[in-house]
């Protein structure tokens, strides 16, 4: 079934063309690699879905919705979670504040408890307050519950971003470099984060990654950009023998000598 | 309702207070004192709604003193203006019809504030930073300036024999009211959000977070209890003009905010507290007229220093809920099955 299309998508800033003609059909349950040089427009694409930027041109449909151009916070609602390249937490909340920050969509009480705090208002705090220990505790961070976002060593705020993204229990995930400056035993246990995520939440997964190792591991499918443009769609194996996509990263000489 | 220790104590401390005040405002000799207790904690709620808007919510108005005019104003049309006209005379302290119409004026000049809110607020909290605090500079003096002219209120000779309601029980209740209040509201969900959307506006966007309406909200509750300090400082000074809400005023809040700590409540109290002190210190110094210079040269100094204020991050024990500590302490209960999120769970998150 297919949940994600993204048709003709166009963006330029100003007269620099960042993302041409991309296009992309996902099924549900599918975990898809995005990969390409830097500035090939990856994040850009990301920041095109999640509602940042609104494109020059093309459509994005999550669902059958035609969700271009909408504001993020409504494509959030929606059930599309991301993560983003450059850490975006919330500083000066805890952690578990952080993952309770973005509980906001399914929370049950209104404006009357939340200024008055009847017994119900704590019942459904302390719901929430679970939950969302549960998150932390799959990322394997609960003992850092109560600790600044701030303090927590940088591998630790990247999953408790992803722990955060999965919070709003989306039905699409978009992660942004997941496994950036992260060690290989790090990046090991990411793989394997991102796997059980995948079936337990039952997530349609795409993935932008610089990491190899993460990338053909994981991935059913890659797709190759550069320069804006999609240069290769296909199986990790077949990206991996590609010419072009070998040219894109290491340049035409080493494309040459493979 | 259970209270937590450190409430109970809080709220006795307030009570002894209060009483103290009470007494010392019926002695004609000591009326200053218990007046500049008064002044401290109308000044408190002035703050606290204040570190709403820019200390949780990370915005930047600097117009407070607005509402704050546009509360006094009502609450003085509803107990004063229009009994006159109606009457001849104006709300009496000593009637229950007195009392009730000066609550209600209460309440309705903090709706009052908090629609004025909604109007200058919706459109410009879209706006970054420094052109925000352009438009609420603005605002609160096009406020001011409306004032001078609306004859009916008094235009600039303003609005003199204010019946004198704000005493000990009610600026007591007022206080111990709002703070709970704001506190419950930062403590729930909508905290969360406001301080999300301090930290990281796109990421709060990016969780489902209404960027916009968020600062909306925390504008208009921040304008509401401005609001009703407006109407408990219109009934305690018994006069009012326009140019008591001016500019100065709003930098006066401004001081009081981020000398003490623009992010907790603690700061709010600390700062109203010790900055509506000082000028009378000054005045015993004689050193009234430096007042100028040496307010903005302590913010200068703090902000040099100390830049999150005197009491930083720090909140009192009394203003966090007992029921979150309780909430915030428990940790795990352990156990593979416990720590699993069942498919139910999700699917039922899903569909809300």
């Amino acid at each position: 079934m297919t949940i994600f299309t993204i048709k003709n998508l166009t963006h330029s800033f100003g007269g620099l063309r960042a993302v041409a003609d991309f296009g992309l059909e996902m099924q549900a349950g599918e975990l898809v690699g995005l990969i390409g040089p830097n500035g090939a427009g990856k994040t850009t694409v990301f920041n095109l879905v999640s509602g940042i930027y609104k494109p020059s041109s093309g459509r994005i449909f999550f669902e059958n919705f035609d969700i271009t151009g909408l504001a993020p916070h409504a494509i959030s609602r929606l059930g599309i979670a991301r993560t983003f390249q450059n850490i975006r937490l919330f500083h000066d909340m805890s952690a578990i504040d952080n993952v309770k920050a973005a509980c906001r969509g399914h929370v049950e009480y209104g404006f009357f408890s939340s200024m008055f705090h009847p017994p119900s208002f704590w019942d459904e705090e302390n719901r929430l307050h679970d939950y969302c220990r549960k998150l932390l505790g799959i990322m394997g961070i609960e003992n850092r519950a109560n600790d600044p976002a701030s303090s927590l060593p940088y591998g630790l705020q990247r999953r408790l971003e992803i722990a955060r993204a999965l919070a709003t229990a989306p039905k699409l995930l978009l992660l942004d470099e997941p496994a950036a400056g992260m060690n290989p035993q790090e990046t090991r246990e990411l793989i394997d984060i991102i796997r059980w995520v995948r079936k337990e939440f039952e997530l349609t997964i795409l993935i932008i990654e610089h990491n190899m190792q993460v990338i053909m591991n994981i991935s059913e499918r890659i797709l190759v950009m550069d320069f804006g443009e999609i240069i290769a769609h296909g199986l990790p194996q077949q990206i991996q023998a590609s010419p072009r996509v070998i040219e894109a990263y290491l340049g035409k000489e080493a494309a040459h000598a493979a | 309702m259970k209270f937590q220790k450190s409430a109970i104590i809080a709220i006795s401390v307030l009570v002894v207070l209060q009483v103290l005040a009470g007494l010392l405002s019926d002695v004609r000799s000591c009326q200053y004192y218990s007046r500049i207790f008064f002044l401290i904690e109308i000044n408190i709620i002035l703050t606290a709604s204040l570190s709403l808007i820019n200390g949780h919510t990370g915005q930047f108005s600097i117009g407070h003193a607005g509402f704050m005019a546009i509360g006094a104003y009502t609450s003085v049309i509803i107990t004063t203006i229009l009994p006159k006209m109606l009457y001849g005379q104006c709300a009496s302290v000593n009637t229950i019809a007195g009392h009730l119409c000066f609550i209600g004026s209460m309440i309705a000049a903090g709706c009052m504030a908090g629609i004025f809110g909604l109007i200058i607020g919706f459109p410009s909290l879209r706006l970054r930073g420094d052109y925000l605090a352009i438009v609420t500079l603005a605002a609160g003096e096009v406020i001011r300036a409306l004032l001078r002219f609306w004859g009916f209120a008094g235009g600039p000779r303003g609005v003199p024999g204010i019946p004198k309601f704000s005493n000990a029980i009610y600026l007591g209740c007022a206080l111990a009211g709002s703070l709970w209040l704001m506190r419950n509201y930062l403590y729930s969900h909508h905290g969360r959000a406001c301080v999300a959307v301090r930290d990281n506006e796109i990421a709060a966007a990016g969780i489902g977070i209404n960027v916009t309406l968020q600062k909306v909200s925390a504008f208009v509750l921040g304008a509401f209890f401005a609001g009703i300090a407006g109407a408990l400082f219109a009934h305690m000074s018994q006069y009012i003009n326009p140019d008591n809400f001016g500019i100065l005023k709003s930098l006066d809040l401004l001081i009081f905010l981020y000398v003490g700590g623009s992010t907790t409540f603690a700061g709010s109290i600390v700062g109203a507290g010790a900055f509506t002190l000082v000028p009378e210190l000054m005045r015993l110094a004689n050193l009234e007229n430096w007042r100028m210079v040496i307010y903005p040269l302590i913010l200068i100094i703090a902000m040099r220093f100390k830049q999150e204020g005197i009491m930083g991050t720090r909140e009192f024990g009394f203003l966090v809920p007992g029921k979150y500590k309780t909430m915030r302490n428990r940790g795990g209960r352990g156990g593979a099955e416990e720590q699993a999120i069942s498919p139910d769970e999700i699917a039922a998150l899903r569909s809300r």
